[in-house]
């Protein structure tokens, strides 16, 4: 098999991964997240009507109640309508408001869900969910750097961070809605990178043993080259039942399909060059991965 | 290489994927809608006659039913209706028909067939966002608990100055009550006095200029037992509370500190929830009645325990103290190992108490239990249409009426009772009155039914392309590996399903995402086989050994990169709520099962088809037709 030289544009890769985290934490820290209701707290209320819905005459109505700040959109057809009301309105407005609905049309309304999340939770969430993302980096680095090497951990950990501001900025920069859903794909596509990544740096380990008489690079574009058909027909499978969630499972898992969509698209790419190209930045070698000598047999002596 | 498993392995295989699909197969049978009917209070029977009347009003109304069983000794009884439509309907007509003195709530009951629910397979519990239902999230106002406390100490510490007649000013200041005494020898009684009082205080002496300060603190561990306190009672009282609301498998937990989680599926008036699980219970403290008193003073009140079913107390018209007064009430045991329930009231209840029972020692005092109840009344409105109206009343029941053995004060005890059950029981009921710490609404989230059986329809199609689209790929890509694939992916669906069942795992959108995920990364341990299979036949290995190879050296890094996602599927797990556990539950069981599929059931069936024989080509796509001695170097 011909082995294709990943290596040699490295740099073409890390000025791309630059340029796009560069950008992914631009709009992270301007546009911020679109947070969803479980982040900031709020009330949501979901209607089906029995024929097309008047979103006009829905907000004229609202704001004729006192709604104020209420937001109203069509959610998937235009029968079903979304309102969400700021933090800050008690937990009873949802069931009033779909009271006043009714009332204010001829067509039948049929309650779909309403949400209600006070802003103790919300803010409770958002520190959870960031603990748990570097929860989940640390162990990860501590395992690999424990079946590996700590330079493959800190590749691996890297390539995880990539992806995940990267999946971040993607939701910043399209303002799809950051639930807690999200939140749960985010530390999905951890684990699925992750998962691609630990091939690859095993597959780097055991060819610095075996390979003799090539450089590290060598060595890398060697692994890469062999692991490639591997990488992309998993993550072909991958992206083919996630593309089936994000169209045929409903808006309430839209974003959570998106997620790991852009997630595994890009955990593809980062385990090839983050993980890899990190490794050999930090210089890794054949003394990384030798197999320890057995210490019982040549250490007996020195004890007294 | 012969390639051929021992006859264990194989048979281990084979009985794992049958019991997978043992305890999966529940899940193949639809569930029936149907009615639980239940006494509103728990010593209440249900007997056929009531059943008849309940059947009669279905048959009166058209709805067909069947099936209808009494369940758990008579407590309730289950009756099926044919069409899911006619569920609410036929819900008003029996609580119509019924009364108030039962509880018929919607329910979805299962039709497993008895040779699967022998082995204790049962179908897969729907989440709420599947099955349609409320959930909400309470908190107890951890704040609010100890401002509350700290008046209670204040007050307390006053009397008891006031009391030894040591002169002091008392104020709070901010999570302290602060004292100032004229001279040292004040604040040293005053010290010792509080201490006494309550131990649980932490004090502090500060003597500024000429005047003596004595700083009350309650400590960390204090306000902690007060929320713990305070969501134990709300906890029992939920319970008890949930059951009037008609739910047939209500959920009510505790969650981290100060948190209650109540889930009710098949809910949908949350309002009508609301005000039920809100509701406060009251108490009142009377004197037992004079044979000889005027009827005008006097009234009769049942007691409310089903041991003393029927019997009667009279009592005074007049109220000693209510349920606010009481500060706390525990169960405990006297110096004789006698069960006794010991009182605190808080100061102004202490001195009511002691001045109504100084003059009427060896008399008994009553402990009424008050509840707020509704009585359904049905209503024409406007339109014509019949309207169920809920109408409040209290009701009043005798908890106890303890003989009066001394004058009480602020602490005294209650004696006699028959065992620890009942002591603590009434100590819980006790408590009821005092709410320890106001509690609020955080989360609640409402699914309408349509939308759960949209979700459900939704999930499963996913799960179908998702699964129809691999299958596809995997063929076509590796041939008749891919269909060896194939088919432990379809054993690990079943797999899956199979233990989530029998963990009593609840099925949720997320979690049906997380099996179109496992679906998608299942294949991986596959592919890698695959991968080094097709590796090792370009290196030139003959295919038998091709295939040892193949899995033996794929299975290391196929564990290190399922290791890994296990950790952060537990981490998920640890750290999320409702839903999100669910989606960690069904992708660690899934990294397991597809673990166990991808090795064992993969190489099962790859050495049925292959294995024991001479085989001169493998048809696992791409490299195939190389095989023949054609060597490709590496590298």
């Amino acid at each position: 098999m011909k082995v294709i030289p990943f290596m040699k544009w490295r740099w073409i890769a890390v000025a791309m991964s630059a340029a796009a985290l560069l950008a992914a934490i631009g709009s992270l820290s301007v546009r911020q997240l679109n947070w969803g209701l479980d982040f900031t707290g709020g009330t949501l209320v979901e209607v089906a009507y029995s024929d097309s819905a008047d979103l006009s005459a829905i907000r004229a109505v609202l704001d004729q109640e006192g709604y104020e700040g209420a937001v109203v959109v069509s959610f998937g057809t235009d029968k079903d309508v979304l309102v969400r009301l700021p933090d800050g309105y008690s937990d009873e407005q949802g069931a009033l408001m779909v009271d006043k609905l009714r009332a204010a049309t001829d067509l039948d309304i049929e309650l779909r869900r309403i949400e209600f999340v006070g802003p103790q939770v919300g803010e409770e969430l958002r520190d959870d969910g960031g603990i748990a993302m570097l929860t989940a980096l640390g162990l990860v680095m501590l395992y690999v750097a424990f079946r590996f090497q700590i330079k493959f951990a800190l590749g691996a950990v890297i390539a995880l961070a990539h992806d995940v501001i990267f999946t971040l900025g993607f939701f910043s920069l399209t303002g799809l809605e950051f639930d807690l859903t999200v939140l749960a794909a985010l530390l999905a596509v951890v684990g699925y990178s992750l998962n691609d990544t630990i091939v690859v740096s095993d597959r780097i380990r055991e060819n610095l043993r075996k390979i003799r008489r090539a450089s590290p690079s060598e060595i890398i574009d060697v692994s890469l080259t062999e692991t490639l058909g591997r990488t992309l027909v998993t993550s072909l499978t991958t992206l083919l039942v996630l593309a089936a969630l994000a169209l045929f499972g409903g808006e309430m898992i839209f974003g959570f399909a998106v997620a790991l969509l852009v997630g595994v698209a890009v955990g593809t790419y980062s385990s090839m060059y983050v993980a890899a190209t990190t490794l050999l930045q930090l210089g890794v070698n054949k003394e990384d991965v030798m197999v320890p000598e057995r210490e019982g047999a040549d250490q007996d002596g020195l004890i007294p | 290489m012969m390639n051929r498993y021992p006859l264990w392995k194989n048979l281990l295989i084979l009985i794992v994927a049958l019991s997978g699909f043992y305890y999966a197969a529940p899940n193949l049978y639809a569930p029936d809608p149907a009615l639980q009917i239940a006494g509103a209070s728990s010593s209440q029977q249900i007997d056929d006659r009531l059943l008849s009347r309940a059947q009669g009003a279905l048959d009166e109304a058209g709805i067909g039913f069947f099936g209808e069983v009494l369940q758990n000794q008579g407590k309730s009884a289950l009756i099926r209706l044919n069409d899911r439509e006619q569920q609410l309907r036929a819900q008003s007509i029996l609580s119509r028909e019924l009364g108030d003195g039962f509880i018929v709530a919607l329910n979805l009951a299962p039709t497993t067939p008895d040779w699967l629910m022998e082995g204790g397979a049962t179908p897969m519990k729907l989440g709420l966002d599947l099955s349609g239902g409320v959930h909400f999230k309470l908190e107890v106002d951890v704040a609010a608990a100890a401002e509350r406390k700290l008046n209670q100490y204040e007050t307390g510490i006053q009397k008891r100055l006031r009391e030894e007649r040591i002169r002091g000013r008392i104020s709070l200041e901010g999570s302290k009550v602060a004292m100032q005494f004229r001279t040292e020898a004040d604040r040293e009684s005053a010290r010792r006095e509080v201490a006494d009082l309550y131990p649980e205080l932490f004090l502090d002496r500060v003597d500024e200029g000429d005047t003596w300060s004595l700083y009350a603190e309650v400590t960390e561990q204090t306000i902690k037992e007060v929320v713990d306190y305070a969501v134990t009672q709300n906890l029992t009282t939920m319970r008890n509370r949930v059951n009037e609301l008609g739910v047939s498998e209500p959920l009510v937990q505790r969650q981290g500190a100060n948190r209650i989680v109540v889930e009710l599926p098949g809910i949908q008036d949350t309002a009508e929830a609301k005000r039920i699980l809100g509701k406060v219970a009251n108490l009142e403290f009377r004197l037992v009645a004079e044979a000889n008193a005027p009827i005008s003073d006097r009234q009769r009140f049942e007691y409310r325990s089903a041991d003393r079913g029927g019997m009667t107390e009279w009592l005074e018209r007049d109220v000693i103290i209510t349920g606010e007064s009481v500060s706390n009430a525990q169960a405990g045991f006297d110096q004789n190992g006698q069960p006794n329930v010991s009182i605190s009231l808080d100061g102004e209840g202490g001195m009511l108490m002691s001045r109504a029972t100084r003059a009427n020692i060896k008399r008994r005092m009553g402990v009424l239990f008050i509840e707020r109840k509704y009585r359904t009344r049905y209503e024409q409105d406007e339109s014509g249409e019949e309207i169920a109206v809920r109408i409040p009343y209290d009701e009043k029941k005798l908890l106890t009426a303890p003989v009066i053995q001394s004058a009480l004060g602020a602490q005294f005890q209650i004696t006699g009772l028959d065992n620890p059950a009942e002591s603590s029981e009434l100590a819980l009921m006790l408590r009821a009155g005092a709410l320890a710490a106001p509690i609020t609404f955080v989360e609640e989230r409402t699914v309408g039914p349509s939308l759960g059986a949209e979700n459900i329809q939704l999930g499963m199609r996913s799960v179908q392309v998702g699964l129809a689209l691999v299958v596809v790929f995997m063929m076509l890509y590796y041939r008749v590996f891919g269909v060896a694939a194939v088919i432990a992916l379809s054993g690990n669906l079943v797999l899956l399903v199979g233990i989530m069942s029998l963990l009593g795992a609840t099925l949720t959108l997320p979690g049906i995402a997380g099996i179109v995920l496992t679906v998608g990364m299942a294949v991986d341990a596959n592919v890698l086989i695959f991968a080094r299979i097709r590796e090792e036949i370009r290196g030139g290995s003959p295919p038998q050994t091709a295939i040892a190879q193949g899995f033996d050296r794929a299975i290391v890094t196929i564990l290190d990169a399922n290791i890994t996602t296990l950790i952060v599927a537990i981490i998920l797990y640890a750290i999320g709520t409702g839903p999100i556990k669910g989606f960690a539950v069904t992708l660690s069981v899934g990294i397991i099962t597809s673990m166990f599929c991808s090795i064992m059931g993969t190489r099962a069936l790859i050495n049925l088809i292959y294995g024991g024989r001479r085989v001169k080509t493998l048809a696992i796509g791409g490299v195939a037709r190389k095989v023949a001695g054609t060597e490709e170097a590496a590298g």
